[in-house]
């Protein structure tokens, strides 16, 4: 996020969805997005297969797209910035990039030339075990299409180096003058129903609705005036920072809304201990999460289908949410609860429903301004919708990008932060599988979806499993620097050799205990998908 | 501009754009033929022959779905000979199969049933005989019965061409023709991923939503839409709720982007943790730490957050609280709960878990 939006100025996805499905070529990197996305998946493989658009996969997993793909760049995990610039040093060293584009609607075009420079093909094969004609055929295939997507998800963002992955991936779009057309861009595609819309409501701690700093003085003024209460000009705690506090005493009291960082957050044993320092841990659920059961409150309340509201999708749709149920004893919505709270605290908060708060968020939220309930009762807006009459954004970026001009950032390769050792040799990446969810709250008490996949698996190379004498299904040990659990095997080609992969899903095999809580020191996002373990028969 | 032509479709005459079937000239005039194994958006095959019409000069009667339409050409939907074919159609898949409304899960919206309704059959000319295949009743998400199946191909084309994920296809051929995963297996031991396009798709009770079955009739159910809770894709979907209780989910295609009625497992059969006996009902307090959660009223509840807040904040400064907000929860509950910490409590120690 961080990325994209000193890249372009603005972080969101720059394209929407269904211009995938007629675009020249898709690039997807770091999503396994028939499983994490399933109907973006699909549609995909639809323009692969019935619009003939080209694929190109740059993934050390083997997932489900590969079939669909003219060309696999399979990457040591951690190594993407490597690959992105050795696919820019193709294209600029002959000549196949979008010299008029760069020259009028770009800067840093030079720095990043020199930069690039040393990842010849035959360097970058040595980083990232990609062969060196294959990234030039890759290449020269990226640069040629007319239109190019490039599509990523958590396996570009959860590294130490996750903000130069992102800035990786913006260079070479904007190299061959992909960003602000119809059919390119490029498009995080977020995990979560309304992670870009808690973004976009300053559930941040630097910024207040649609990305006005807290530090502007303008902006705080605004908000001062809009809220009727003094407001701090000093950005807040990160969620890792907080945690930390938390653990040293600097932080006393925690509020949780719906998260379970007790699954979710790496190094889980130190979560715990983090969390329990607190004076007061305040936890706001649907059910009694890992997290909830070590709170001091604990508040009930409803699911997504017992209220109204907004959700903003991927591609900063704004969609109705509606009330379908009755909530089960005495939950109140998530915002009545906090109403109720900010009464108590002497800041009276009162609204008579979802559709007078959107009204508020409107009034203060320029992107959003142009949107009402009743314009999205039928179909959802695309922000930036400034007015009541404009139509919504489809594609970002359009002639002029939001900072004006757009920035190349010329980046070095740096390793991830633990690499496999003697004692250590496999690499462990963690992530989701079709059937479930996040922290499997919701989805391992779903009855279908658990039945088809009723546990974590350990996901191991064939060739791995035969030396370590492992089968099919049996239990493994699994031990990183920080902890240890039990999961049965699943012997894959998905998995390349030297590397295993989990998913994060299941309280009874807690994959966070082993992660390794090392920080992208931009984004704050935790390096979920690369830390050292070693594997054993249980 | 393309060129348009004219042509008759029940004596009215019309400027349609060239390359449109017929089935789709008359559908955009207002005029009704009944189909079965088309569906839009998927390969026209011609396989039921429902839509059958009279085509001037043509030697016999035309499948309307598969046929471009042509300068001059005249179309009769309504003749005797057409009605005649299309009974002869609907007796012969009614008497071939097992279809017995009365325990039916598609009463009420099954496509063939209204046909045999539409045509006033009632009953078949033809003896039933159904094939008496074992049902398919591998999993808790998807029933199949192929004695209700009349060989249409949605599910097939849903699979294969909406989906992409083929799985089905049909099996032998003739009369012993079958749909189903490769080599007759049952959907649990298959390559399916139960997104369910296919039982979205099938006009019969031949796939049906298994856990919707004996949980209400669909007049019974009330519809409403709303956005899928899991990934950021923000599928559109109708709930179908009953006694407060989801019966089922489906998509929608008239609710256009972003998932133009398409669905994945965890929206469609992943919703039943909003029914499940663990959801907290009331709130809970932990008055000293060594101590249990013990229920409370809201107010106290309210109460005991608020006075340690408070203290927590004259003590130490408002930057030794924080909060983190959700990306499950709504806009309108993100703007109120960064507002509550900014304005309320005057910190901006607020984050949410979307970095992960
Ligand atoms: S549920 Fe989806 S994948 Fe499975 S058979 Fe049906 S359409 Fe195919
Ligand atoms: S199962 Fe349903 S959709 Fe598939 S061929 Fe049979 S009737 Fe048609
Ligand atoms: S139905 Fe599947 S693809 Fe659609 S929003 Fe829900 S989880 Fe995502």
């Amino acid at each position: 996020m961080a990325g994209l939006a000193a890249t372009f100025g603005s972080g969101a996805m720059t394209n929407s969805i269904d211009e995938l499905e007629y675009t020249d070529l898709i690039l997807a990197t770091g999503t396994n997005t028939t499983e994490n996305h399933p109907v973006i998946g699909m549609k995909i493989k639809r323009a692969v297969k019935q619009q003939g658009t080209k694929l190109i996969v740059i993934d050390p997993r083997e997932i489900d797209l590969v079939k669909y793909a003219e060309i696999w760049l399979r990457q040591k995990p951690g190594t993407d910035v490597a690959v992105f610039n050795g696919l820019m040093n193709v294209i600029i060293s002959e000549g196949l990039y979008a010299k008029k584009y760069v020259e009028e609607r770009t800067e840093g075009f030079d720095a990043l030339k020199t930069t690039v420079e040393k990842y010849t093909p035959e360097y970058v094969e040595k980083i990232s075990g990609v062969p060196a004609e294959d990234l030039q055929k890759a290449a020269r295939m990226y640069a040629k299409a007319n239109r190019a997507s490039i599509i990523y998800a958590m396996g570009i963002t959860q590294h130490i180096s996750g903000t130069d992955n992102v800035k990786s991936t913006a260079n070479l779009s904007m190299l061959c003058g992909n960003v602000g057309i119809e059919g390119g861009g490029v498009n995080p595609l977020r995990g979560q129903n309304n992670v870009q819309g808690a973004c976009d409501m300053g559930a941040l701690p630097n910024v207040y609705p649609a990305y006005q700093q807290v530090s502007n003085e303008d902006s705080r003024k605004k908000f001062e005036t809009a809220w009727g209460a003094t407001l701090s000009s000093k950005p807040g705690m990160t969620l890792m920072e907080i945690m930390a506090a938390s653990g040293s005493g600097a932080i006393k009291a925690l509020y949780i809304m719906g998260e379970n960082p007790m699954l979710s957050d790496p190094d889980l044993h130190h979560v715990k201990k983090e969390l329990q320092n607190l004076d007061l841990l305040i936890v706001q659920d649907i059910f009694l999460t890992e997290t909830a059961q070590i709170a001091d409150v604990v508040l009930p309340v409803t699911g997504f289908a017992e209220k109204d509201g907004t959700f903003t999708n991927t591609e900063r749709r704004v969609q109705r949410v509606r009330k379908a149920l009755e909530p089960p004893g005495e939950a109140k919505t998530d915002w009545e609860v906090i109403c109720g709270l900010a009464g108590k605290m002497g800041y009276p908060m009162q609204y008579s429903s979802a559709q007078q708060i959107f009204e508020e968020i409107t009034s203060v939220t320029p992107s959003y301004a142009g949107i009402t309930y009743r314009r999205i009762e039928k179909e959802g807006l695309q922000w930036p919708c400034p007015t009541h009459e404009h139509k919504g954004t489809k594609f970002l970026h359009k002639d002029r990008f939001s900072r004006g001009l757009g920035l190349f950032t010329a980046i070095e390769f740096m390793p991830p932060n633990e690499l496999p050792d003697k004692e250590y040799p496999f690499l462990l990446s963690t992530g989701r599988v079709l059937y479930h969810y996040h922290t499997g709250t919701m989805t391992t008490r779903a009855q279908g979806p658990s039945e088809r996949c009723p546990e974590s698996l350990v996901e191991i190379n064939p060739a791995d499993a035969e030396k370590l004498g492992i089968s099919d299904g049996q239990l493994v040990k699994v031990t990183s620097r920080r902890g240890t659990l039990e999961a049965k095997s699943r012997i894959t080609t998905k998995s390349a050799p030297g590397s295993i992969f989990m998913n994060f899903h299941f309280t009874q095999a807690p994959v966070n205990i082993l992660t390794n809580p090392a920080l992208d020191p931009t984004g704050k996002i935790p390096e979920y998908k690369v830390c050292a373990v070693k594997l054993e028969a249980a | 501009m393309e060129k348009k032509i004219t042509l008759t479709i029940d004596g009215r005459e019309i400027l349609a754009k060239p390359g449109q079937t017929i089935l789709e000239c008359a559908t955009s005039m207002g005029i009704f033929i009944p189909t079965l194994c088309h569906y839009e958006n998927t390969t026209n095959v011609g396989a039921c022959r429902v839509c059958v019409v009279e085509v001037e000069k043509a030697r016999s009667l035309v499948a309307s779905c598969c046929m471009p339409i042509s300068p001059g050409m005249v179309v009769r939907t309504n003749t005797p000979a057409v009605r005649a074919a299309q009974k002869m159609i609907v007796e012969l898949l009614w008497s071939s199969g097992d279809h017995n409304c009365l325990t039916c899960e598609q009463n009420g919206q099954c496509e063939l049933q209204n046909l045999v309704y539409w045509l006033k059959i009632d009953k078949p000319r033809f003896n039933i005989e159904p094939p008496g295949f074992a049902p398919d009743d591998s999993n808790t998400m998807i029933h199949r019965d192929l004695n209700k199946c009349v060989l249409c191909g949605r599910c097939i084309r849903a699979c294969n061409e909406i989906q992409v994920n083929e799985v089905l296809d049909f099996s032998m051929r003739g009369s012993h023709a079958k749909v189903g995963p490769a080599f007759d297996e049952n959907y649990i031991n298959s390559s399916c991923v139960f997104c369910g396009e296919c039982l979205q798709v099938c006009p019969t009770g031949a796939i049906t939503y298994k856990q919707a079955k004996f949980a209400g009739r669909p007049w019974e159910l009330n519809k409403v839409r709303t956005t899928c809770t899991y990934c950021g894709v923000g599928c559109q979907m109708d709930l179908f709720i009953k006694d407060n209780q989801i019966v089922k989910v489906m998509g929608n295609r008239d609710y256009g982007p972003p998932n133009e009625g398409s669905l994945c497992v965890k929206g469609r059969f992943g919703m039943d943790f909003i029914s499940h006996p663990d959801r907290l009902k009331k709130p809970l307090i932990r008055r000293n730490k060594n101590e249990e959660l013990q229920e409370a009223t809201w107010d106290e509840a309210y109460t005991f957050i608020a006075d340690k807040l408070s203290a927590v904040k004259k003590a130490y400064g408002p930057d030794c609280i924080a909060g983190l907000a959700s990306a499950r929860c709504t806009n309108e509950e993100n703007y109120l709960f960064q507002k509550f910490l900014r304005a309320a409590i005057g910190t901006n120690n607020v984050d949410h878990c979307a970095r992960l």
